[in-house]
């Protein structure tokens, strides 16, 4: 008999999720307890997670088509408390565009199931399947704000490219499975050598799949028109929730199935990181409105975290995953802020709106200040040890050149962060904002900020849950 | 023994920052806010004078040193002095609260922010100088950046934005090449420890690359010829506090950089790449001493002199003799004294005229004496005149290049000769000759405030000028078992 306890978070996520759905039906305005009710699901979730799996090192279930680790206990605990934070602090928003109805928690509870299931997968069935179920309710959350063009657009296009993506992808599993005689992942891994050259081609195929999951150069093309059009929430939610997962799926299939083949996927993703952060860097520069300003940075993030992933160590890996955790945290602080820079029923999200901003609300700069600083990657702020501790990997695997470039390009983006500082605390003020924020959202920048700034004072404490990530 | 007094000079201005930040910014505050900062940094100087004072002078070995562990097996928190580094100390303790008496009328709004800005950059200077750790040091030489970025961008003048964001993107940049090489030290020896790389040592394949990855980040912020641009944009841009920091304060951090690093943990590439560092350094004294003589803008002209006086310090450095590095030292000690002096009082002349313009002056000498007797002082101690603290650094660092090399101690001589030009032409143009101009006779001279800032910079100078002891005392036995050490670095090759 199967464990179950293990998969219990993902049971109980699916039976909310339907329960949801019933209650949303069956009830007038059931909207705030569909909302609640979902949080309170979340909560209960991540406690379970953490009570049943964090403490297994590895366990595997159905014939191994499900594993459990203590990579993927850490990162679905990551992923479920990102997707707390994004739900607790749309409500204001969704309510001033008159979107606020049970779909949104129930959509975004699907895809975090989703990303459960992928980030469990041993298997390349439960892993296609986990993205697709994610993958469809994101197309949704897209276009959730269907009355707005641009909304609709967003989710129109990451639905026919991502579908696209998924297509390739497919094709990849189904040359592996050609050639390997299995979906299973410990399997493939063991049947798989480098000598079979059409091989590389479901490799290579996979991988695209994956990078346009994660956005990274050059599949990347969706991300600042879906990161502009789709509701401010959901771009929250598609910056850092989907990330987690689509990497911890990247972690997972470079190094067990295609472990045995590093040289044929190394040159790939160096080039994909490399890519990533210059192209991130350069594209920002000329932005004018924050989301997609956003877009690119989130692009150029995505290639450091990528640069830990080539070095093929244990190091290497939980340095990408102590930056991408950071960069949840920082993108949740900064999109905390965007969601602040509303007056009257509109939110305003060009540069330019920012202007001056440092003399009429000072803490709210203050705190982006902080932020932009350490998106930059400038000590002694939390972005620093995320690019300190990746570039630590990766010169460990003497990979001169990657760090150089990656080091260089953080320069180039320096340059548009500290536009955006420019603008705030250089420029000419305009009319005040709003300052009616609510609770959540106050906290949530509160404490992502305070975060930010003060981890350096206990640098270890992450690097101690990490370690626990063996994969290699 | 064990109180943790460098820490404490690095948390103090942090503290008082903390403080004002958590005060309430109204109009009616501000001068308690400058009374709290003033008295965070006066009490800040005062510790680092009982530093100097139970500082034991007859050992090289660091003093005052903690060692915390701060991330598990990989870097310790540690800090600690030696002969170099303390009188760096003392110099940002005792210049930033004249910084901070000096911003009477310059910032008009937001003195709140701007203290806080001031206080955080102390505690960052001070950490440089102190950090016993590669990484550490690098977490404050980079996070520097952020207090100086703003106060360049939000209190500057009318191209602040350009010459804050040169500021920032040169020295990040040339500071990234840096982090390169303290990894790679990292994995080449398991330790970022200064003083157990000291005593390992790098293996001669890899120095070359790394002294180069260092230098790149040093050379930014000397400034060394040709990267020195940014230095004349930020100067002329910033507020009168902000230029006396940088000039006085943050050049030193590369120079201190070059001797704590580059000579001491790469011994064999410092030998290689002298001839580099002295053809830098030959064209910036000369070069930037040229175009000094055509500036129209003081502080522009004072901002090129720096350039020249820190292409004289890294070429003390780089001589490798006693008296070279010694005479670097004192010149940068004294570079930090009279260039801090410099700009306050073009900063005085500043505030009453709003013209930086030589040519807006003349003749000042019959409207404010005291104020043309003070700059007098300092324009000759830049000019390196005997009897001042410029030149007894000068001096040392000429004797320690005629030892090394005669070629280029004899260009470098040249350059004083131009120094000396550059500054009397200044000095004539904007003290003496006729009062052209109608609007010169209604200023006033020095108050109170300003006749102390200068006077306390004054003394100083004119004291180490003739009795540089102290100085030498403390740096002597450190300078010598750093040359010991290169020596049989040498030598063991």
């Amino acid at each position: 008999m199967e464990n179950l306890n293990l998969i219990l978070p993902e049971i109980f996520i699916s039976l909310s999720i339907m329960f949801l759905l019933i209650l949303g039906v069956y009830k007038n305005d059931s909207s705030k307890i569909t909302f609640n009710l979902s949080l309170f699901a979340i909560l209960i979730t991540t406690i379970i997670t953490f009570n049943e799996t964090f403490s297994v090192t590895k366990e595997t279930l159905f014939n191994e088509s499900v594993v459990i680790d203590s990579m993927s206990s850490l990162m679905k605990i990551i992923t479920l408390i990102g997707g707390f934070l994004v739900l607790v602090i749309s409500s204001t928003y969704l309510k001033t565009f008159k979107i606020y109805n049970i779909e949104y928690p129930v959509l975004i509870l699907s895809s975090i199931l989703g990303m459960m299931v992928m980030i469990s997968s041993n298997d390349l069935i439960v892993f296609y399947m986990g993205l697709e179920l994610q993958s469809l309710a994101l197309y949704v959350l897209a276009t959730y704000n269907r009355d707005q063009l641009k909304s609709s657009e967003a989710g129109l296009k990451y639905f026919v490219l991502s579908a696209l993506s998924s297509g390739l992808l497919l094709y990849g599993c189904s040359l592996v499975y050609g050639f390997s005689g299995s979906t299973n992942f410990d399997i493939i891994s063991n049947q798989l050598n480098s000598e079979e050259y059409f091989l590389t081609f479901g490799i290579v195929f996979i991988l695209v799949g994956l990078a346009f999951k994660i956005s990274a150069v050059p599949f990347h093309m969706w991300a600042p028109d879906v990161y502009e059009g789709s509701p401010t929430t959901v771009t929250l939610f598609f910056a850092i929730v989907p990330k987690i997962a689509a990497l911890t799926v990247f972690i997972r299939f470079l190094y067990v199935p295609f472990l045995n083949l590093i040289d044929q996927w190394q040159m790939i993703i160096i080039f994909l990181s490399i890519a990533s952060m210059v192209f991130g860097a350069v594209a920002a520069i000329g932005q004018t409105n924050i989301k997609r300003l956003i877009a690119y940075s989130s692009i150029g993030h995505i290639g450091y975290t990528l640069a830990g992933l080539v070095t093929a160590s244990n190091d290497g890996i939980q340095s990408s995953i102590i930056y991408i955790s950071i960069y949840v945290v920082m993108n949740l602080a900064l999109f905390s802020c965007l969601l602040m820079l509303r007056r009257k029923d509109q939110y305003y999200e060009d540069i330019e709106d920012l202007s001056g901003l440092s003399k009429n609300h000072p803490l709210l700069s203050l705190c982006l200040l902080v932020i932009l600083f350490s998106l930059a990657g400038i000590p002694p702020l939390a972005g620093f040890f995320a690019k300190f501790y990746v570039f630590k990997a990766v010169l460990e695997q003497s990979m001169y050149f990657l760090a150089i470039v990656g080091l260089l390009s953080t320069v180039v983006a320096a340059f548009y962060y500290l536009r955006i500082i420019k603008i705030m605390y250089f420029d000419k003020e305009k009319d005040k904002y709003d300052t009616d924020h609510s609770l959540w959202l106050k906290f949530s920048l509160t404490v992502s900020t305070i975060l930010i700034l003060l981890y350096f004072i206990f640098p270890s404490q992450l690097i101690e849950v990490v370690s626990r990530i063996n994969i290699i | 023994m064990n109180f943790p007094i460098l820490s404490s000079l690095i948390l103090l201005p942090i503290v008082g920052a903390l403080f004002l930040f958590f005060t309430k910014d109204k109009e009616g505050n501000n001068l308690t806010a400058k009374y709290v900062a003033l008295f965070t940094t006066v009490v800040n100087f005062l510790i680092s004078i009982y530093l100097w004072i139970s500082f034991d002078q007859s050992t090289s070995s660091f003093q005052f040193v903690e060692d915390r562990t701060w991330i598990e097996g990989f870097i310790n928190y540690k800090v600690g002095v030696d002969g170099i580094s303390i009188l760096f100390i003392i110099l940002t303790t005792f210049i930033t609260p004249l910084c901070i008496i000096s911003v009477n009328n310059s910032v008009k709004n937001r003195l709140r922010d701007f203290l806080i800005a001031i206080l955080i950059m102390e505690s960052f200077m001070i950490g440089v100088f102190c950090a016993l750790d590669l990484v550490v040091f690098y977490l404050f030489f980079e996070a520097g950046l952020i207090p100086m970025f703003l106060i360049i961008g939000i209190w500057g003048g009318s191209r602040r934005v350009y010459s804050a964001f040169k500021f920032f993107l040169y020295t990040l940049l040339g500071s990234v090449l840096m982090l390169v090489a303290i990894i790679s030290i990292y994995w080449i020896t398991g330790t970022t420890d200064v003083v157990q790389l000291y005593e390992i040592g790098i293996d001669v394949k890899y120095q070359n690359l790394l002294w180069l990855a260092f230098f790149s980040s040093f050379a930014v912020k000397t400034p060394m010829w040709p990267v020195h641009t940014w230095l004349p944009d930020a100067h002329v841009e910033a507020p009168t506090a902000g230029s006396v920091l940088l000039a006085a304060i943050l050049l030193k951090m590369a120079g201190y950089g070059f001797i704590r690093f580059s000579l001491g943990l790469f011994p064999i590439a410092s030998e290689v790449f002298t001839p580099l560092i002295y053809t830098l350094s030959v064209i910036a004294i000369i070069f930037t001493s040229l175009i000094a003589l055509m500036q129209e803008d003081m502080k522009k002209l004072i901002a090129y002199s720096s350039v020249a006086h820190m292409g004289f310090v890294t070429l003390g450095i780089f001589t490798l003799q006693q008296q070279g590095i010694e005479g670097s030292i004192i010149q940068m000690i004294s570079h930090g004294l009279v260039s801090a002096a410099l700009f306050l009082t073009v900063g005085v002349v500043y505030d009453r005229m709003h013209s930086r313009l030589i040519s807006t002056y003349g003749g000042l000498v019959s409207v404010i004496p005291k104020y043309s007797i003070l700059f007098m002082l300092f324009a000759l101690a830049s000019l390196g005149l005997p009897g001042t603290s410029g030149f007894i650094g000068e001096f040392l660092i000429l004797m320690g290049a005629f030892k090394d090399n005669f070629l280029v101690a004899v260009i470098a001589s040249i350059g004083v000769i131009l120094g000396a030009a550059y500054m009397l032409w200044l000095y004539k143009r904007v003290v003496f000759g006729k009062l052209i101009n109608e609007d010169l006779k209604k200023i006033l001279d020095l108050n109170r405030s300003e006749y102390f800032i200068l006077s306390c910079l004054a003394a100083p100078i004119l004291f180490f000028g003739f009795y540089p002891d102290p100085l030498i005392n403390t740096i002597e036995v450190s300078v010598t078992d750093l040359i010991n050490m290169h020596n049989s670095n040498i030598a063991s090759k």
